[in-house]
């Protein structure tokens, strides 16, 4: 079941990546929204600890940046 | 006249702009800085507290009741090498202090014992090297956690490429977790073999996590960035937590028990748009499925309202939904044939939604008019879940550059 999970998921990963080909070039001068800070494609240090409740909470784990080990949340 | 001397004007601007936008000279463009200099510290201060009545140390009934004072603090240090490659060295120590009304029921006739409380300590170091020429970067980290009942140490490497025109990037990340799990029973199953005091030494058991994670972002146009995020991830050892007790339905109590491997597959996706000039609106979904029979979905939405380019609140909403593991029960409804058999709520079946705000200020002249001092951002989470638990947490980032 796992296995075939993983590779509907590879299968999905390859399609994204033809789907992607097909995106426009945007040059560095043309940069000005997708650098400014709130564009970050990622979680933002302020996050962290709300990660690290949501990870020992909740079942599922990972791609986040969170931790998908490490740390006990035993409570 | 009065409007052609106006366009002179204008064309002689234009002419005087476009030469302002030359190529500076090559030195300029390579000179870099060797020394190791200060790049960035931040620190971050989160309070969380919950409240429930599903304690897995009591069965899944009893209080949830915890608070956590997290601190964490991180300075970045950077130079140039003569390659002119950027490598970026991050200190980082965290400490959490905690109570816990669940934990201190290992000794279920404890008022106040020693497990009611706890400090952790983790640290971690990272090194990261960015060369601009071949548009890759390369980073070694490894951290540590320390707690009463546990400790952990992690390794982890990472390697990213960009395209020619920077507009796309695919990563890779290995990590690696080794833990110990101290096997401290609940009080009434301790024998006189395996008996300890508060404050001895407990046996340890290993619990190692190892797991891969792929990304690959995309710049689709000059207002959307997306990122697909993958993960491969592997536990095994000693998974579940001896203190945790599991009730029968012939009413014996056992320490829980659940299979030494797990294998996890996560995989997201985030979509971050710039809705006109004011408003990002960032998204994450993910999916996960284990080999444990635990398969969710969460949704993340949150905006980010500039009310001015430097000033920007951003409320957002978080869903999340996840099935059973297939070795969960409630109290007392496990067999005792059972050979796997847990009653922690945080893999039962649930959904739980998030919702909160943050707000921002990062002024170009610096905060109160440090230029040190470049950011501080505050955020507020309330969590409800469907089995009647709930958190609030909030956070704070200083940043000083």
């Amino acid at each position: 079941m796992v296995f075939k999970n993983l590779i509907y998921s590879l299968a999905a990963f390859l399609i994204m990546l033809f789907c992607f080909s097909s995106c426009t070039t945007v040059k560095a001068y043309q940069k000005g929204k997708l650098n400014d800070a709130e564009m970050v494609l990622g979680s933002r240090k302020i996050q962290k600890s709300e990660m690290s409740f949501q990870s020992y909470r909740e079942g599922a784990s990972g791609v986040n940046g969170g931790k998908t080990g490490g740390g006990c949340g035993c409570n | 006249m009065k409007k052609i001397c106006l366009v002179l004007v204008g064309l002689y601007l234009i002419l005087l702009s476009s030469f302002a936008q030359t190529k500076p000279s090559q030195d300029s463009i390579e000179y870099k800085s060797r020394k190791l200099v200060l790049e960035e510290v931040n620190f971050v201060s989160s309070y969380y507290h919950q409240d429930g009545n599903n304690s897995s140390v009591t069965g899944g009934i009893g209080t949830q009741k915890l608070s956590d004072f997290a601190n964490i603090i991180d300075i970045k240090f950077a130079k140039y090498d003569k390659r002119y490659r950027k490598h970026t060295f991050t200190l980082e120590g965290g400490i959490d202090t905690y109570s816990s009304a669940s934990s201190d029921k290992i000794d279920l006739t404890a008022n106040s014992s020693a497990s009611s409380h706890d400090i952790r300590y983790y640290p971690s170091v990272s090194w990261l090297v960015e060369n601009d020429k071949k548009r890759t970067s390369f980073g070694i980290n490894a951290s540590a956690s320390k707690e009463f009942d546990y400790q952990s140490f992690g390794l982890g490497i990472s390697f990213s490429k960009k395209s020619i025109d920077n507009n796309r990037e695919v990563g890779f990340k290995a990590q690696a977790y080794l833990d110990q799990v101290s096997l401290i029973l609940p009080i009434e199953l301790r024998t006189s073999s395996n008996s300890r005091r508060e404050h001895d030494d407990y046996p340890t058991s290993s619990r190692n996590s190892f797991s891969s994670s792929f990304t690959y972002s995309q710049i689709v146009n000059q207002k959307l960035q997306l990122l697909f995020l993958l993960d491969l991830a592997w536990q095994k050892g000693f998974l579940s937590l001896p203190f945790h007790r599991v009730y029968m339905n012939n009413n014996t109590v056992h320490s829980e028990a659940l299979p030494s491997s797990r294998f996890k597959i996560p995989i997201g996706l985030r979509a971050n748009y710039f809705l006109g000039d004011k408003i990002v609106i960032r998204s994450f979904y993910r999916f996960y499925q284990d080999d444990w029979g635990l398969t969710s979905h969460s949704v993340d939405l949150e905006t980010a309202i500039k009310i001015t380019p430097f000033i920007s609140v951003s409320p957002f909403y978080r869903y999340y939904r996840q099935s059973a593991i297939k070795y969960f029960e409630p109290y007392q409804s496990h067999l005792p044939a059972d050979k796997y058999y847990t009653s922690n709520y945080d893999l039962s079946q649930f959904d739980s939604h998030f919702i909160g705000a943050g707000f921002r200020i990062a002024p170009p002249s610096g905060i109160f008019g440090n230029p040190h001092f470049s950011m501080i951002e505050i955020r507020y989470g309330h969590y409800l879940r469907s089995t009647n638990f709930n958190s609030n947490i909030i956070s704070l980032n200083l940043k000083f550059k």
